[in-house]
């Protein structure tokens, strides 16, 4: 396999990042990069360490990190968890308030503590830390309960002064969405399964209203809709499959979609394959509504969309 | 019976396995023996509606939505009573009941 960290590669530009991944001979990794400039979305550095876990250490190939800001490949973690030496010396400040180092979660004790604490450590306001751990919450908890991944969940957060703004990259090695999907529906493509996990009320545990008694089937739609009212992007990318919540029009009234591709987005089935799931969300902090107001909103998208769903099942008798 | 979540969960209630164990060991032994139940989220600032499902649906499946007569929920924020009432009417959706004109409690 072979992944090239480029000058730039953030939630709009991403599908091209994705584009130059090759997944051919799965038991080695080269990470190359740019000699100039590295920029890059926390979702990336999450998918690199991921992948990384996957091939045997001395199967790892990294080349020279040239670039001026390589010491943000660094600082973040990933040649440490990758266990790969690095010739970029510097002084290590104190992440709290700017960043959030790749960190690898297993169990669902493991991401409580995490979230409890990650949210002082983010040094944002309590509405804004709400909405953060609720997406980084349902996000891993996914991983764990669905993904069958043998490394569990890789994180990571980095805060933007210029946009004020936190960008999370959360990827995993598992079985993919379209595997966990299909359990009881039959999506044919990995972005028809992508469809179906970000539709609320879909779970890949059963068919039936209402979910199980553990699983309801709503997180990602809440998370997508959490990134619609904000106004933020929000990336899914499993299998081939890539689906991308562009950021509405500031003109138009915002309006949530049960249906992912009723949002304004940019999807694609044909992407180097990806074994497991990906995702980036940012958030922009001076756009953050109210976590209450939020859940309003996505309460009566939620509530409309299984009426439309029920109603969609109605079969009138046939009268002969 | 009143079951303390701050304690059980802290501030940001999210943690699946947790709620499981409530609604398993607390809530329905409760409800077996015919107590009310009352949950209470003093502290709680948020949940997850992952939470709140596994917290509370399975009650549904068993009891119906009789239940609510016998569980109440206390001192929640505004964030958590949105998501209860996303879980409590998805719920009761699904069993064929219509609460587009519900009345507020």
């Amino acid at each position: 396999m072979k992944i090239h960290l480029p000058n730039s590669a953030f939630l709009g530009n991403l599908d091209s990042f994705l584009r130059g991944f090759d997944s051919t001979h799965p038991d080695h990794l080269e990470i190359t990069a740019n000699d100039q400039w590295i920029a890059v979305h926390p979702v990336v550095l999450s998918m690199i360490a991921a992948l990384g876990l996957t091939v045997k250490p001395g199967n790892v190939r990294c080349g020279p990190l040239q670039a001026r800001s390589g010491h943000y490949v660094v600082r973040m973690g990933l040649l440490k968890i990758l266990n790969i030496p690095s010739s970029i010396t510097m002084v290590e400040h104190e992440p709290a308030g700017r960043f959030i180092p790749l960190t690898q979660i297993r169990t669902s004790s493991e991401l409580t503590s995490f979230i409890t604490e990650m949210i002082p450590l983010l040094h944002v306001e309590s509405e804004q830390a709400k909405t953060i751990g609720y997406i980084v919450s349902e996000l891993v908890r996914n991983v764990i309960e669905h993904a069958d991944a043998e490394h569990g969940a890789f994180l990571c957060a980095q805060y933007y002064k210029k946009s004020h703004s936190i960008r999370i990259g959360i990827a995993d090695t598992g079985v993919g969405i379209k595997a966990t999907i299909n359990k009881s529906h039959e999506a044919a493509t990995d972005l028809e399964a992508i469809r179906l996990a970000l539709w609320p009320g879909v779970t890949g545990m059963t068919r039936r209203d209402g979910g199980t008694a553990q699983n309801a089937g709503a997180g990602l739609f809440f998370i997508k809709s959490i990134a619609s009212v904000n106004r933020d992007f929000f990336v899914i990318y499993s299998g081939s499959g890539f689906y991308k919540l562009l950021k509405p029009s500031p003109t138009r009234r915002l309006r949530l979609n049960a249906d992912p591709f009723g949002d304004r987005h940019s999807k694609r089935d044909d992407l180097p394959f990806w074994h497991g799931t990906a995702a980036g969300v940012d958030i922009t902090l001076d756009q953050t509504k109210e976590f209450a107001v939020l859940l309003e909103a996505i309460g009566t998208t939620y509530r409309t969309a299984l009426r439309e769903r029920k109603n969609a099942r109605y079969r009138p008798p046939r009268f002969l | 019976m009143t079951i303390d979540l701050f304690q059980k969960t802290g501030a940001f209630a999210e943690n699946k396995d947790v709620a499981r164990d409530i609604r398993v060991r607390d809530i329905i032994p409760a409800l077996e023996r015919h107590e009310e139940v009352i949950l209470d989220f003093a502290g709680v600032g948020a949940a997850t509606q992952s939470f709140v499902h596994a917290l509370i649906s399975d009650l549904f499946r068993q009891y119906g939505n009789g239940v609510l007569d016998r569980v109440a929920f206390r001192s929640c924020s505004e964030a958590v009573k949105q998501i209860i009432r996303i879980v409590v009417d998805y719920m009761q959706e699904g069993m064929g009941i219509d609460t587009e004109d519900a009345p507020e409690a």
